[in-house]
């Protein structure tokens, strides 16, 4: 029964597991859907989901296999699809908007329908189909006084009608999330020992029948330490002009790496587009609370790791020429590429978080782009994601 | 549903959605964990509490600490007893037994009705402590190797396990559970929520309370988000302390109440002379009219 179903859980992306199937199977059997399609809806997602983030994800792949069956033929999925790879916002001026006051809802879901039909893939900047950041009536982060803003942010505040709802949105783990979430991936960087220090709490059973023997029958009781993460952790960040955009995020990171107190050290550090001989304690980046990079160098051993918060973009000539630096008062003899290498080769567990989108990174599409590939050579580079965030976890942990 | 089958309503203070319901009713029908996630002070740890009013049977707390280990949970051996009686000669120290004591899940499944048990905060403890409860739960019995005795469930317990997620619990875990995630209260359910713990109050207070509280809960930046819990100790404290209506929204009184972090008091407070609730018009006729 709706093996079919189960398929496209997969290729949605939600991890259903044959177990998980054989429930639902048996709690089918009795009866517990109620014979309704909105009873086996929330049966189906209280045995086969167990994370919020796959909820959005199970609603797409239920309103794909069911469509037809309670519901008019849902196609607005297909026009989501489209919309992905957004443009930056097209903004307008209030003269342009005065062009249009009046427009016929039902003429505009009447063309949108059309436009669902004959659409064939993603188109950006236009004025007719289906995209972003263009003047056609359907999308969203572009400009049509009165067009039908479909998912996405409302940028020019003129969307008639928001035609895409789920619910559940939020929720997934590909965008980024709260200070919560980033909390809980740290909580994954850890390295447990209970070699070196902390209370001694936890019996040793065979040190004291090994103790007591020894004294002779007389109970002697040994206690040994419990395990302790061992993980140190410094945390510098860019807080130039061009990461103003994602001061939000970056200050959810912060404030989930400074909450986190499972880490045995954790150092904070601040630059500028790029570090040279100098990093500051505090975001302002004034000479006043600079430290010697050397010397923040020389106080934290290699076992340190480092994640670098960054845009990674910059004029190519901050990175690669002798006093490139962005700060006039930075007068250095050694370009910032040097500085980067060092860095790297002191730290071997080293990251880099860039709160650009990974689909920006390529030269071509963006002007600050460049730069990402000289830094990414030196550093893995990842997403500020949940799932970037993850998946530099995993390297920081590695083992060489 | 079978004959017979108790099935869970929500009691008269424990407004529970329809699709929260179905879950726990699933899960008892299924004889499986219950796993509740959602934010903090969406009610997660008072629906237990709730199931076990509703159906009549005994309520049994496991809280889960940092320190908690699964072995806790079904029995513990105290040896450091047993080794310092066994010193002096004047125990009996060869009767194991009377050195086993019962932990939460060993009292719930050696209990003689059947009885819910509470796994609360499982996301505290460390990583693999739900792997190590997979056996015991799937299977509802564990054997006590020092005794050579074998607990096994006389009537399966309904188990609810709350979670924060502070951690990822493990996915062959996860497989055995039916999973629900209380989502945040939509206005006109929390309008409920808020009348079933406070009768009494006047519909004009809680509207305009529930307007403030929807408004601080749309700012962006906020580090932590006020909750239902933190909602009804506000209304509560509103009318005890008689503030007038008119200022609920233009001034949001006792803030402190509702908001704990001091970065998030600067924000709202800069926000509520340029764009407070009381700026934009009420919306109450529509939504709660």
């Amino acid at each position: 029964m709706f093996v079919n179903f189960f398929y496209e859980l997969k290729r949605t992306g939600v991890p259903v597991s044959l177990t998980e199937w054989m429930t639902l199977m048996e709690a089918l059997s009795k009866g517990l859907a109620f014979s309704s399609l909105s009873g086996f809806y929330y049966l189906a997602r209280a045995v086969l989901v167990k994370s919020e983030a796959h909820f959005d994800s199970y609603d797409i792949a239920f309103q794909n296999y069911f469509k037809g069956i309670e519901t008019p033929v849902n196609v607005l999925e297909q026009a989501l699809e489209w919309l992905k790879d957004a443009l930056p916002p097209y903004m307008v001026s209030p003269e342009e908007r005065k062009l249009f006051q009046e427009w016929d809802l039902d003429k505009l879901r009447r063309e949108l329908e059309e436009r669902l039909r004959t659409q064939d893939g993603q188109h950006h900047g236009g004025s007719k189909w289906i995209g972003t950041g263009g003047r056609s009536p359907f999308g969203f982060g572009g400009y049509h006084p009165a067009g039908v803003r479909i998912g996405g942010e409302s940028l020019n505040h003129s969307a008639v009608k928001v035609a895409a709802e789920r619910r559940y949105r939020g929720y997934r783990s590909d965008e980024t999330l709260g200070v919560r979430q980033f909390e809980v991936a740290l909580r994954k960087l850890r390295q447990l020992t209970s070699r070196t220090e902390g209370e001694k709490d936890v019996l040793d059973l065979d040190g004291t029948i090994d103790a007591t023997c020894r004294n002779a029958g007389r109970l002697e009781l040994v206690w040994d330490r419990s395990r302790k993460n061992t993980m140190k952790v410094v945390l510098v960040m860019d807080s130039g002009g061009s990461m103003d955009p994602y001061i939000d995020l970056c200050s959810q990171l912060f404030s989930a790496v400074n909450r986190s107190t499972h880490f045995k050290d954790l150092k904070f550090y601040y630059f500028h587009n790029c570090i040279y001989e100098n990093m500051y304690v505090d975001p302002a980046c004034i000479s006043r609370y600079a430290v010697k990079t050397y010397d923040v160098l020389r106080n934290l051993d290699p076992e340190y790791r480092l994640i670098i918060v960054g845009d990674a973009s910059m004029a190519p000539s901050e990175l690669t020429m002798i006093g490139g630096a962005i700060d006039w008062n930075n007068m250095d003899n050694e370009p910032g590429l040097v500085w980067l290498e060092r860095i790297v080769k002191h730290f071997p567990h080293a990251v880099w978080l860039n709160p650009i989108p990974s689909q920006w990174w390529e030269p071509r599409l963006y002007y600050g782009a460049y730069t990402i590939s000289l830094v990414r050579k030196l550093f893995p580079m990842f997403e500020l994601t949940l799932d970037g965030l993850e998946q530099a976890i995993k390297q920081l942990k590695a083992r060489f | 549903m079978q004959a017979g089958m108790q099935e869970f309503r929500g009691t008269a203070d424990y407004i529970a959605s329809e699709d929260l319901m179905n879950s726990v009713n699933v899960s008892m029908a299924l004889g499986r964990p219950l796993l509740i996630k959602g934010e903090p002070g969406t009610g997660k740890t008072m629906l237990a509490r709730s199931i076990s009013e509703g159906l009549g049977r005994r309520l049994i707390i496991w809280n889960i600490k940092s320190t908690t280990k699964a072995q806790d949970g079904l029995y513990i051996y105290d040896t450091v007893q047993r080794l310092y009686d066994s010193q002096f000669g004047d125990h009996d120290v060869s009767d194991i037994s009377q050195y086993i004591r019962l932990g939460k899940l060993g009292e719930a499944f050696a209990s003689d009705e059947p009885v819910v048990l509470l796994i609360d905060e499982i996301d505290k403890a460390d990583l693999e402590f739900p792997n190590d409860l997979l056996w015991e739960l799937d299977m509802m019995s564990f054997f006590i190797p020092e005794t050579g005795e074998t607990i096994t469930a006389k009537h399966r317990p309904t188990v609810i396990i709350t979670s924060n997620a502070e951690k990822e619990l493990p996915d062959a875990f996860l497989r055995r559970c039916i999973f629900h995630y209380i989502s945040f209260p939509e206005p006109e359910m929390m309008k409920e929520i808020v009348r079933v713990h406070h009768p009494k109050l006047e519909d004009r207070l809680i509207a305009e309370a529930m307007e403030a509280f929807y408004w601080i809960r749309s700012l962006s930046g906020l580090q932590k988000k006020p909750s239902t819990s933190e909602l009804l100790d506000w209304v509560q404290a509103l009318a005890v302390g008689g503030i007038s209506l008119e200022k609920i929204r233009k001034e949001i009184p006792l803030l402190g109440v509702l908001i704990k972090k001091n970065q998030d008091f600067d924000i709202i407070l800069k926000r509520l002379n340029t764009q407070g609730p009381a700026k934009t018009k009420p919306r109450s006729q529509t939504l709660w009219g």
